[in-house]
Parts: C-alpha cells; sequence; structure tokens
C-alpha cells in the first residue's frame, strides 16, 4: 500500500475548467456584472463579486422522461396507516405525477451563485468598456511592486555581495581562530634565517622555531582567508511601493433631467477614473460635490440616488471644490483631479464665471480635470450644449482639460487615452 | 460501562487516542486493517493507493464525475462552482473519501478529516468497495480496471491536442453533443466478438457445404419460380444496409461515431472517448445500493472487529457510531428530508439481514431462502451475492419480509389520468413478492432509461437519420429536453434527423420530432 500527499500538487487545477465555463456563460455574467456595478461603490470596483446567473446556455439537455404522464409504480419506506387499496390524492391537483419522487437528478440548474474572482470581475468590466489590452494589463497591477533593502542573507548573486559585512565576519573568525598574518609568518622566517646565519647554530631553539613556522603556515592554509561563511549578502525584498496621495473630486450635476441612465454612465467613469488613480497613487481620496442650483458636498450614496429638483448653475460646484481644496487638500501636497459630469445643461450668464474660475483657480492647481457630457446621442443634434461650448474655448488652452462626450459605455474610454497618454508624456519627459 | 460487552485485550493498546493523524498512523492503521480485510475475512483486493487531498481538490474531484487527471470541459467548471458555492455557504458537507474503481485502487481520503474517520474511510473504500470492484460481475465484465488510469491520462491528452489542433470551441462543441448522449452511449449486451481468422473460418466452412451438397437440379429451376426466396431489389439493399450499419443500434455514440457521414477523425475519436468513459461507469450506476452496502457492511464489521480487540478506544468508537448512524439513515417517505431512497441505508440494512438469516434465522427465513438460511456461512454468502447480483436482481433475490416489514415498504400505482395514487401492495404476507419486485424494477437502470435506437439510416438518400424511442407504460420523452438533445444528435449526425415514439406494446406511433443541423 502506498500513501501519497497529493495536497502538494499544483493548486487550481481546474482553472482550465473554470475559464471554459466562463466563457461559455459570458453573456450572463457580462449582465451580471453590470448589475453588480450599480450597486458598488467607486472605490470597490476591484474585489470579486458573487453573481447569479440563470444558465440558458449552460444546460446541459439529455435524453429523459417526461413527468406527468403516463403510468408508474413505486415503492416507499415508512407506511404507517394504509393497506391495500387506498387511495392517496396527489399533493397538486394531480399535476405531478409522482409528487413526492420530484426531481430525482433533473435538471435544477435555473440559477446559481458563484464568486468571480477580482480579475475575473475587471476582466468583464473593462470588456464592456473597451479598453485596449495593454491598458488593462498596467491597470491591474496598480501598484508596481519596489525593491526594497530588508537585512542581510547568507545567500544571493555575486553583485549584492555586501563587502563591509564580509570582511567584518571574515575579521572575526579570522582572530578566533587565531589565523597567522603574513607578517608573522615573515618575521618569523627571516628569525630563521638569522639564526641559521649564527654561528654557533642554537639547534634546539632552531627546531623549535621551524616547527612553530610549519604549524603556522599549516594554519593559514587550513584557516582560509574568506570562508564561504563570511558571506553576505545584502537582501531585498519587493514590496509595493505606495506613491504619493491624490484627491479626486466627483463633480456632478443631479437635477431632474439627469436621468438613472445618465447617473449610471456617469459612474462608470468616475469608476474609471478611481481605478486609473488608484494605480498612480497609494492613497486616493475621493470628494462628491453634487449641485443643482447650488451645490453640497455628500457622500456617496446620497451622490448617485438621490435627485434634486430644480435649474443647473454649475459654478456652485467649481466654488464648493476650491472651498475644499483650501480646507483640505492644499495642492503642495496633494495631487489634485476632478471630474465633472453633466447633462450639460447650466444657465447661460453662469459660463463665465466658470470658465474664470476654471483659468483661474481650478485648472493651475489640478492635475487633470475631466468634463464628461453624457446624453443620447441623438438628442443634441448637431448642437451644442450650454456647457460644452463654453468649455470648449478653453480645452484647446489647457492639455490637461479633457472633455468628451458619451452616451454608452464604450465612449467613456478615449477620455482616459488622453488621460494616459499626457501623463505617460509628463512620465517620460523631464519631471518637475 | 462498555466493559461487559467487549472482550478486553489488555496487552492490546489502542492504535491511537486523538483525533490527529500522520503518515506513519495511516500506515499502521491500515496495515491493521488489511490484516482483519484480507487476512480474516478473506476480501480479494486490488493493491491500495491511499492519497491525502485537500477540499479543493475534492471538489474538482466532484465536478469532473469523480475521476482524477479528467479531459478539460467548460462543464466540470460549471459544476466546480456550484459546488463550490454551496460549500462554502455550508450547505452540503463533503465526502469523507472518493475511490477510484482502477488497479492500483485508487482512494482519497480528505486532509481535515480526524483518525477515526480516515480509519472509517479506509475501511470503506480500500476494504469494501475495493473488493467489490474486483469481484462484481458487471465489473470484470465491463471495466478494465489496470487501464483506466492510462485512458484517462491518453484522453486528456488527446482532447488538449486537438483544442490546439481545432480550437476550443470546436471540440466544445463535439463534446458537448457526446455528453448530451452519455446515457445512450451504453452497450447494454455484450458484442460478440469474432475475430478475422475466426470469420474466415466461417467462410469457408459454408462454402465447404455448399460444395459438398451442392445439386444440379437447382440450377434447372427458373428464378421466378422462388420468389419467396429473391425480395425484390429495394427492399434486399435496404436490408442489407441496416445488416451492415447493424441496425437497430441501442449505443448512439457508437453509431455516430462509425457512420455519421460528416465526422472527421479526431471527431470520432473524441466520441469514443466519452462512450468509454460512459461504459466505464455504467456499472456503478447499477449497483449503487449493493456497492454501498457491501462497503459500509464490510466498515461496519471491521470497525467493530477493531473495536474488539482493543484497537479503538472507546471515544473513536462512538464517533464511528455517529458517522455510521447518519450514514444509513433512511427518512421515512413523508419526512421533509425524503429524497428517495437512501442506497447506503438500504445496501447495509439488505447485507445485515442476509448475516442475520445466515446466522440467526427464523422458520420464515429458512422458508423464504432455503439455500443459505442457517448455513452460518455469512461470508461465503455475501460473497457469492457481491460478486454475481446487481441492484435489482439483488433486490429480487434476497430481500426478506422481515426487512420489508423493518422499512415498512409500500407499492403505490400511479396513473397520470386520475388524481390519485393507488396502494397497490403492502409489507403483509400478500405483498411481499409484489413489494419486492416493484423495488427491484425501481433500480433496474434498462427499465429507467429512455430505450432509444437508431432503426434506419439512409446513407444514399436524404442521409437522413430516424431514431425510434420504445414507449413503455405511456411515459413519452420529455418534450422540452428531447428537442434540445436531437439538436446535439443532428449536429454529429450532420444532416435531418427524425425521432419517433412508438408504444412498445402495440407498435402504434406516438409522437415524432424531426430537426435539421444548426449550419
Amino acid at each position: 500500500m502506498d500513501i501519497v500527499d497529493r495536497r502538494l500538487n499544483p493548486k487550481a487545477k481546474s482553472l482550465g475548467n473554470r475559464q471554459r465555463f466562463l466563457r461559455r456563460a459570458k453573456g450572463e455574467i457580462r449582465d451580471a456584472v453590470r448589475d453588480a456595478i450599480k450597486k458598488r461603490k467607486i472605490a470597490e470596483v476591484e474585489g470579486g463579486e458573487n453573481v447569479r446567473i440563470r444558465s440558458k446556455s449552460l444546460r446541459e439537455p439529455s435524453f429523459g422522461l417526461g413527468h406527468g404522464t403516463g403510468q408508474r409504480d413505486f415503492v416507499l419506506p415508512g407506511n404507517r396507516e394504509y393497506s391495500v387499496g387506498d387511495v392517496i390524492r396527489k399533493p397538486d391537483g394531480g399535476s405531478g405525477g409522482s409528487g413526492s419522487k420530484g426531481s430525482s437528478d433533473g435538471s435544477g440548474e435555473d440559477d446559481f451563485v458563484f464568486n468571480l474572482s477580482r480579475d475575473e470581475f475587471l476582466d468583464i468590466f473593462f470588456e464592456d468598456l473597451k479598453l485596449p489590452n495593454l491598458v488593462k494589463a498596467k491597470l491591474k497591477d496598480m501598484r508596481s511592486p519596489q525593491p526594497v533593502r530588508a537585512g542581510h542573507t547568507t545567500d544571493g548573486p555575486p553583485a549584492r555581495l555586501n563587502h563591509t559585512r564580509t570582511m567584518r565576519k571574515s575579521m572575526a573568525r579570522r582572530i578566533a581562530l587565531h589565523r597567522p598574518r603574513l607578517q608573522d609568518l615573515e618575521e618569523l622566517e627571516t628569525e630563521i634565517a638569522r639564526h641559521e646565519a649564527r654561528d654557533p647554530r642554537d639547534e634546539a631553539h632552531l627546531t623549535a622555531l621551524k616547527a612553530k613556522l610549519s604549524r603556522l603556515s599549516y594554519l593559514r592554509k587550513v584557516v582560509a582567508y574568506i570562508d564561504p561563511l563570511d558571506l553576505q549578502y545584502n537582501r531585498l525584498e519587493r514590496r509595493p511601493k505606495p506613491k504619493t496621495q491624490a484627491v479626486m473630486f466627483c463633480l456632478m450635476d443631479v437635477s431632474a433631467s439627469m436621468t438613472e441612465p445618465l447617473k449610471d454612465l456617469a459612474k462608470r467613469f468616475f469608476m474609471l477614473l478611481h481605478l486609473f488613480l488608484t494605480r498612480h497613487y497609494a492613497e486616493v481620496d475621493l470628494v462628491f460635490i453634487r449641485h443643482t442650483t447650488e451645490a453640497q458636498e455628500v457622500d456617496e450614496e446620497t451622490f448617485f440616488k438621490a435627485t434634486e429638483t430644480g435649474g443647473t448653475i454649475i459654478s456652485t460646484a467649481l466654488v464648493e471644490m476650491m472651498k475644499i481644496i483650501k480646507d483640505r487638500y492644499s495642492p503642495a501636497d496633494w495631487n489634485i483631479y476632478a471630474a465633472q459630469a453633466s447633462d450639460g445643461h447650466n444657465f447661460d450668464d453662469d459660463m463665465e464665471q466658470c470658465l474664470q474660475m476654471l483659468e483661474g483657480d481650478i485648472l493651475p492647481c489640478t492635475q487633470y480635470f475631466a468634463y464628461i457630457e453624457v446624453g443620447q446621442e441623438d438628442g443634441m443634434h448637431g448642437m451644442s450644449s450650454v456647457a460644452w461650448s463654453g468649455y470648449e474655448e478653453i480645452a484647446g488652452r489647457h492639455e490637461h482639460f479633457a472633455m468628451r462626450k458619451a452616451s454608452s459605455p464604450g465612449d467613456i474610454y478615449p477620455v482616459f487615452r488622453e488621460l494616459f497618454a499626457t501623463s505617460e508624456l509628463r512620465a517620460s519627459g523631464a519631471c518637475p | 460501562m462498555n466493559a461487559p460487552f467487549r472482550n478486553i485485550a489488555p496487552d492490546v493498546e489502542p492504535l491511537f487516542k486523538g483525533a490527529e493523524w500522520d503518515f506513519e498512523l495511516v500506515k499502521k492503521t491500515y496495515d491493521a486493517i488489511e490484516k482483519i480485510g484480507v487476512g480474516e475475512m478473506g476480501l480479494d483486493i486490488y493493491p491500495n493507493q491511499i492519497e491525502v487531498i485537500t477540499a479543493e481538490q475534492m471538489l474538482d474531484a466532484y465536478a469532473s464525475i469523480g475521476m482524477p487527471n479528467m479531459y478539460r470541459h467548460w462543464s466540470f467548471g460549471k459544476h466546480f462552482a456550484r459546488e463550490e458555492g454551496m460549500y462554502r455557504k455550508g450547505g452540503r458537507a463533503l465526502a469523507y473519501e472518493l475511490v477510484i474503481n482502477s488497479n492500483p485502487c485508487i482512494n482519497y481520503i480528505m486532509e481535515e478529516n480526524t483518525m477515526t474517520m480516515q480509519t472509517l474511510v479506509m475501511a470503506h473504500a480500500a476494504m469494501g468497495h475495493n473488493h467489490f470492484f474486483k469481484n462484481n460481475y458487471l465489473f470484470k465484465q465491463w471495466t478494465d480496471a489496470t487501464s483506466i488510469l492510462d485512458y484517462l491520462a491518453f484522453a486528456k491528452e488527446y482532447v488538449t491536442e486537438c483544442e490546439e489542433k481545432h480550437g476550443v470551441e470546436a471540440v466544445e462543441a463535439v463534446l458537448d453533443s457526446a455528453h448530451a448522449l452519455m446515457n445512450q452511449g451504453i452497450s447494454r449486451h455484450p458484442a460478440k466478438r469474432s475475430s478475422i481468422s475466426q470469420q474466415r473460418d466461417k467462410a469457408n466452412k459454408r462454402r465447404e457445404h455448399e460444395e459438398a451438397t451442392y445439386n444440379e437440379i437447382w440450377r434447372t429451376v427458373p428464378r421466378s419460380a422462388l420468389p419467396s426466396l429473391a425480395p425484390d431489389a429495394d427492399s434486399r439493399a435496404s436490408l442489407q444496409e441496416s445488416a451492415t450499419l447493424g441496425l437497430p443500434q441501442e449505443n448512439l455514440l457508437y453509431f455516430l461515431e462509425k457512420h455519421a457521414p460528416k465526422l472527421e477523425d479526431w471527431q470520432r475519436e473524441l466520441l469514443r472517448i466519452v462512450r468509454m468513459l460512459a461504459q466505464y461507469f455504467y456499472p456503478q450506476r447499477q449497483t449503487k445500493v449493493m456497492n454501498e452496502g457491501c462497503a459500509t457492511w464490510v466498515h461496519y464489521e471491521i470497525m467493530n472487529r477493531m473495536y474488539d480487540r482493543g484497537q479503538l478506544t472507546e471515544g473513536s468508537m462512538l464517533e464511528f457510531m455517529h458517522s455510521h448512524s447518519s450514514v444509513v439513515f433512511q427518512p421515512k417517505f413523508e419526512d421533509k428530508y425524503y429524497n428517495g431512497m437512501n442506497p447506503y441505508a438500504l445496501g447495509f440494512a439488505m447485507m445485515q439481514d442476509i448475516k442475520r438469516m445466515c446466522e440467526e434465522p427464523t422458520a420464515e427465513d429458512r422458508e423464504w431462502f432455503p439455500d443459505f438460511a442457517g448455513n452460518g456461512d455469512t461470508l461465503g454468502t455475501l460473497k457469492d451475492a457481491w460478486a454475481n447480483f446487481r441492484d435489482d436482481s439483488f433486490i429480487l433475490q434476497y430481500m426478506s419480509p422481515k426487512l420489508m416489514r423493518d422499512f415498512r415498504f409500500f407499492a403505490l400505482h400511479d396513473n397520470s389520468a386520475f388524481p390519485v395514487v393507488e396502494v397497490k401492495s403492502i409489507h403483509d404476507e400478500k405483498g411481499y413478492r409484489n413489494v419486492r419486485k416493484m423495488l427491484a424494477a425501481q433500480y433496474d437502470t434498462s427499465a429507467r432509461d429512455p430505450d432509444i435506437q437508431v432503426v434506419n439510416a439512409d446513407l444514399s438518400g436524404g442521409r437522413r437519420l430516424t431514431l425510434q424511442h420504445r414507449v413503455r407504460n405511456n411515459i413519452p420523452l420529455d418534450p422540452d429536453t428531447c428537442e434540445r438533445t436531437l439538436h446535439h444528435v443532428a449536429h454529429l449526425w450532420g444532416y435531418r434527423v427524425k425521432l419517433i415514439e412508438v408504444y412498445a406494446d402495440t407498435g402504434k406511433t406516438v409522437k415524432e420530432h424531426e430537426t435539421l443541423p444548426l449550419p
């Protein structure tokens, strides 16, 4: 008899099956992910998810006998009161031929819940947004691990040899083991030579000296100058390196004209931006400012849920944002990003003030300001909205100001392509 | 308290005391078990290989129909996700062990089992199931324990190769269709095999006979004078075609593998792989009660013998009794936990009952089972049963009136036309035989599976494949799944497929389904 420990076998043997399964159920899973995104908070895009799917494409049919027709005989255990000839009424009006038998190994595969891992979830999320693959890879590994010194070790590549420590250990060992110095040997040799030259020779002393010499040279041979024991290497550990901190302002118009689908679109936009930022910065604060004719800072829940009535004055949000920057996020310490989502409505005479604030206060202290206009494609037939035509003026002058229209999730990504292009540019160019 | 019930052997130390186990201990305990199982009870087993696995690996084995090293398919991923979900929620506990009918016999045991459970599962699987696999006639006839692991390795590699060459989707499409027909991929009767040389001998003998009995006079008889001997050309051709195709054929997968006009070689090989697996599992489906009954009875016997000689502590024995009694629990039909007969319960009860009849028979037992009641040879009687029966025949042959009374079995008849079911027989003098017959029929796989055969394949004309379902007891196929499964048949056949449902007794057509392959 053999006992084998299979626990050591490589894990995730069923990964291949899982991938095939996910591919198969893609349509359903994508729908489920969409639903999940609606429920999620922006900062929680990453992370697994329990997905419930209705598995139509996952059915595995086989020939089986029909239910509820024909004649069947069966035996049951646990008779208490029945005797031959008794009749028993069927459970539900005679529809189920043998109600008590139920579906023995039938197809109870209507819907079931399973867990999607973070990567699988993001994959599907990205796919919806039509991200290029390169970007996906970058996004997924958000924190680049950095080698960090972490003590010393006795093993490693030659390049990491720590000379000082190695020599220190070597010296300690040499002293402890009484390794003779070269100088001592030479002195002894000259002394022997002197004695040999002398006449008459002191033979006894000479043999003692020679014996000492041979003992010392033997010791020198046996106790190495540097022994493998002495070697010390610098140890490097790869730790995810936190980068500096950033704050992301989410500004959104919540007037009645922003319908649920538009908000959903805006939410994806915010989510993606957040994901981008978390890749660059270890900590990203989120600030939500909603506005109608006046602005207020709210929590995420209220931000996406509550609907207000009334008109729209965008500048109120900008004022609120500046106030918060002054209070809490000094541009010296924080990288400031702003994302604004709106359906483009604004009071005509407010635009001037908006542009002034943007150019004068906000754009100089932000890393990036993205404006996204959500709405039905056919809605603005050639006609630009108030906000759009206003912002268009300054867009040309500031390269870290981006604006886009989006009517479907697929339109959102191009905004970020620009963001990426500029940030890569900045990284490769002369950094401030 | 327990002292009077057991022969105390003070010099024997218990094999273990706590719940912890290590490989040393498992080995020592296995040796003790084998000494009893093989040495005393005379079980005949394949060499065992015990493999310790984690929960994840157990889930994995579940998902791929209990086989190690299975080829890849999305349905296994789906089952894995489902099982995992239920396991994580705590809705379902995992099995303590899993055993493969192979030589050497592979026993998977879970790492989180206590030492008592490891002892139990080794006695159960490594002795009980193992003996059954090696000795039951169905397994001997249909499965080849020595080659199954190699075959699985081959299958996995072959499927992977096909995926590389032809793409995952293409392979999946074939496997999907093949899996749908898995239950129709079984040959229920051993094929008559004759080698080429035997066939040649036969042909030679026939010719010699013709030459020896040649009579000139038959040449002078005009051909038209023998109308009955010369059927018209058309029907003769179709008869000949049926004969060369081996029709009617119950093994759909076999037929498609050999004769589907459009399949490529690798697709045929895939069908063959699925068919071989279906065939490999067929004996297990037919012997659930016996197989589990045998294993449960063997573990019960071995554990008790170990306890009797002091190799198990009382604590272990209590743990064992707790787990054993929950395994063999049979809820009554009204119970909300009732989900059909528990094969462990029925199997174990029958084995215990046979033991009782061998050792302490009543007058009733002597009347019903004259050939073994009171023969005193429990193990011999059981081994004979384990070797030569399957579930339905076993129940028919060995179920005693006492057992039927104990289970309080009663037989019902359900006609869908009426709103009530009728009690036909109960556990009394008049009813025993009928109850037993009906219970046995419930375990007859060939009666439970729909009887579907290939009856015609037009290879020269429209290439239509005709299947026939022989409807028994007025129960036609479930129309919804039938439609979808038929699509899979059409996909493999490549042309139009027709399924005719006819009454088995009158031959009258009930229903027809027809489908075309999707472009």
